[in-house]
């Protein structure tokens, strides 16, 4: 990795630097930092639009900062008045509508953005050695997003957002003999109520920095090991790479303004439809709504906290080890757990789910399986599906999401999938292809080249 | 290093372990008031009884109190309600509990009105209502049914509804807490 690096960066280091840059660089080299990081840093040639997701999730963490810091200086965290000051927000603040519905709808872009940037880790195997820290920090990531994302729904504090904290919070009850005394000093009394709220909004304040500091050692990590590619295999030479500015800082940015078009779609046009109508009233301690679902990034895990409606135990004795509600929330904590242990589960040697004829089938089941668990988790928890209970299927669902992990991944596919040849050169691979795309086109257009002869 | 294990120990391995002892006894006394400041402050734990009137709940009728930030649900059963809960032996329960032992007089029933799943209000209040399967309460979240007595017979929640701490102060009259 280093040998490419040098070339690209060399022109700073061979004589000492002058002027301002020189007399900083003496001092504190951030700026050549950033150069190291931000433009001369060398990343495969053969990265597709899958890459943009990375840098695409920094720069909406960006929005989301940005813009929940005006919105933290128009907001009141007490339950008498959290309602009525974001209600103050979108009526009477300048522009606050627009702020709170960049929050409210780059929260779902950021998951959304998120969960494209790991499945194609996932497809990729961008998990694998020697990139499994690198992974765990971002799986850190996530969980830290959740966290956050949490928090920031109940802030509202509208029906959804304190039933979602009741339900969320009591997650904790399930756990042994401890479980009461976690949650009553979670809410800070004997239900979800003011101190909740107000250390929500604390810790909401919060995390999101702690993600920022998660986040350099994220990129950190990656400037170490470099930049998987869509062949997985390695770089050798200098000619497989290219530097990051200007060639990815100009695709980051082309992929950045498709994803403002998008997400300017929903802020302007759709701003509540990933909403839901419940929050829009008030919270009340002593109703909850008919039927509470989190917002759609949540809903897969939903789904999982709710599918296991039995104790698990000997059959046909009273000995329980796991009560239900337990099971659920391990299930849950447990589909996230497992990531954290991924890169030591995938035996293959090969990283690139390209060259895995067994994998893919299995990869895009994982896929629908993840996305259908989704659709469980939306609907009420006794809805039906071709007559039998959606339930049914959804521990269906979790069964092969566990399978994927646990049994395919480390024993079932390594068995079974011959490794196949691998390109030696990421550069010679991509060369053929460029030349049989020039090949191709000339083979459509010969008359053209014809007459212009 | 098994030499010098074997030396008897000094001034100095003395300081150290000591030393040592007391930095993690001081950094838990610092640390512990920052964690037990997130707990139920006094004011929260002042507000701990309630006084409720039962003079004016016909049979079939249910009100619903506030206690601890909670609702408690007070059912003026009926006798087929009555019936329904004395019936179910223990084979038909999740959490196996008589309902004498719920009940100081079979015709009240008062109940912490929060599911012992994930802590939504159960639906059964109202007229109209779904009661669930059991005719007591239904939570709608992730449909936990209860019977009449309160007591957990179907769906994901693990223990019955809780019954409070309360007395009679006279025939129409409970406290609370």
């Amino acid at each position: 990795m280093s040998a490419p690096h040098s070339s690209h960066s060399g022109s700073h280091n061979a004589t000492p630097a002058k002027g301002f840059y020189g007399w900083m660089e003496a001092r504190l080299p951030a700026l050549s930092l950033f150069n190291k990081t931000l433009r001369d840093f060398p990343e495969p040639k053969n990265l597709s639009y899958l890459w943009n997701f990375g840098s695409l999730a920094g720069i909406v963490l960006v929005i989301m900062i940005l813009s929940g810091i005006v919105l933290a200086t128009q907001y009141t965290p007490h339950v008498d008045m959290a309602f009525d000051s974001v209600e103050r927000i979108m009526r009477d603040v300048n522009y606050g509508w627009l702020i709170r519905y960049i929050h409210a709808n780059g929260a779902s872009f950021f998951f959304l953005v998120v969960f494209i940037h790991m499945f194609r880790g996932l497809y990729y195997g961008s998990y694998k050695k020697p990139r499994e820290l690198l992974w765990i920090l971002g799986v850190i990531i996530f969980l830290l997003m959740m966290a956050t994302a949490f928090m920031g729904y109940v802030l509202p504090w509208g029906q959804m957002s304190f039933w979602g904290a009741t339900v969320i919070t009591n997650l904790f009850s399930a756990i042994p003999l401890v479980g009461e005394g976690i949650v009553q000093w979670l809410w800070g009394g004997f239900a979800v109520g003011n101190p909740t709220l107000n250390r929500f909004f604390a810790l909401h304040y919060l995390f999101p920095f702690v993600i920022v500091g998660v986040v350099i050692f994220h990129i950190w990590a990656l400037h170490v090991v470099g930049s998987n590619n869509p062949l997985g295999i390695d770089v050798r030479e200098e000619r497989d790479q290219i530097p990051f500015h200007p060639y990815y800082t100009f695709k980051d940015l082309f992929g950045l303004s498709v994803f403002l078009f998008f997400f300017a779609l929903f802020v302007f046009y759709a701003p509540n439809y990933l909403g839901h109508p419940d929050n829009y009233i008030p919270a009340d301690p002593l109703v909850t709504p008919a039927h509470i679902v989190p917002e759609w990034y949540f809903l897969p895990f939903y789904a999982m906290l709710r599918a296991i409606t039995f104790d698990i135990g000997i059959p046909f004795t009273d000995i329980v080890f796991v009560e239900a509600k337990l099971g659920g929330v391990l299930v849950m904590f447990g589909a996230i757990g497992v990531l954290f242990i991924l890169p030591w589960l995938d035996r293959s040697p090969v990283r690139s789910g390209r060259f895995r004829p067994l994998f893919k089938p299995c990869y895009w089941l994982f896929f629908v399986c993840c996305v259908f668990l989704g659709y469980v988790g939306a609907k009420p928890a006794d809805a039906t599906l071709l007559g039998l209970p959606l339930q049914w299927f959804g521990l269906l669902g979790i069964v092969y999401y566990f399978a994927y992990f646990l049994v395919l991944l480390p024993f079932v596919l390594p068995k079974l999938e011959k490794v196949p040849e691998l390109p030696v050169s990421i550069a010679d691979a991509y060369s053929e292809k460029s030349s049989g795309k020039q090949k191709a086109a000339k083979e459509q257009n010969p008359t053209e080249e014809g007459q212009a002869e | 290093m098994s030499d010098a294990s074997q030396d008897p120990p000094t001034r100095r391995d003395f300081l150290l372990l000591t030393g040592t002892a007391m930095t993690a006894v001081g950094t838990g006394a610092a640390v512990w008031p920052l964690i037990d400041s997130l707990s139920p402050s006094a004011e929260v734990l002042a507000l701990a009884t309630v006084e409720v009137n039962l003079a004016n709940i016909e049979a079939g009728q249910s009100l619903t109190v506030v206690w601890r930030s909670k609702p408690v649900f007070v059912r003026h059963r009926t006798e087929q309600e009555i019936n329904q809960a004395a019936q179910a032996t223990e084979r038909d329960l999740i959490d196996p509990e008589a309902d004498s032992a719920r009940a100081v007089r079979p015709e009240w029933l008062v109940i912490v009105g929060i599911c012992t799943h994930l802590g939504c209000i159960p639906l059964g209040q109202k007229t109209g209502d779904n009661r669930g399967e059991f005719g007591g309460w239904f939570c709608p979240c992730h449909g936990s049914h209860y019977d009449t007595s309160g007591r957990i017979r179907k769906g994901p929640a693990p223990k019955n509804l809780t019954v409070p701490e309360y007395r009679f102060l006279d025939d129409t009259r409970i406290l609370i807490g």
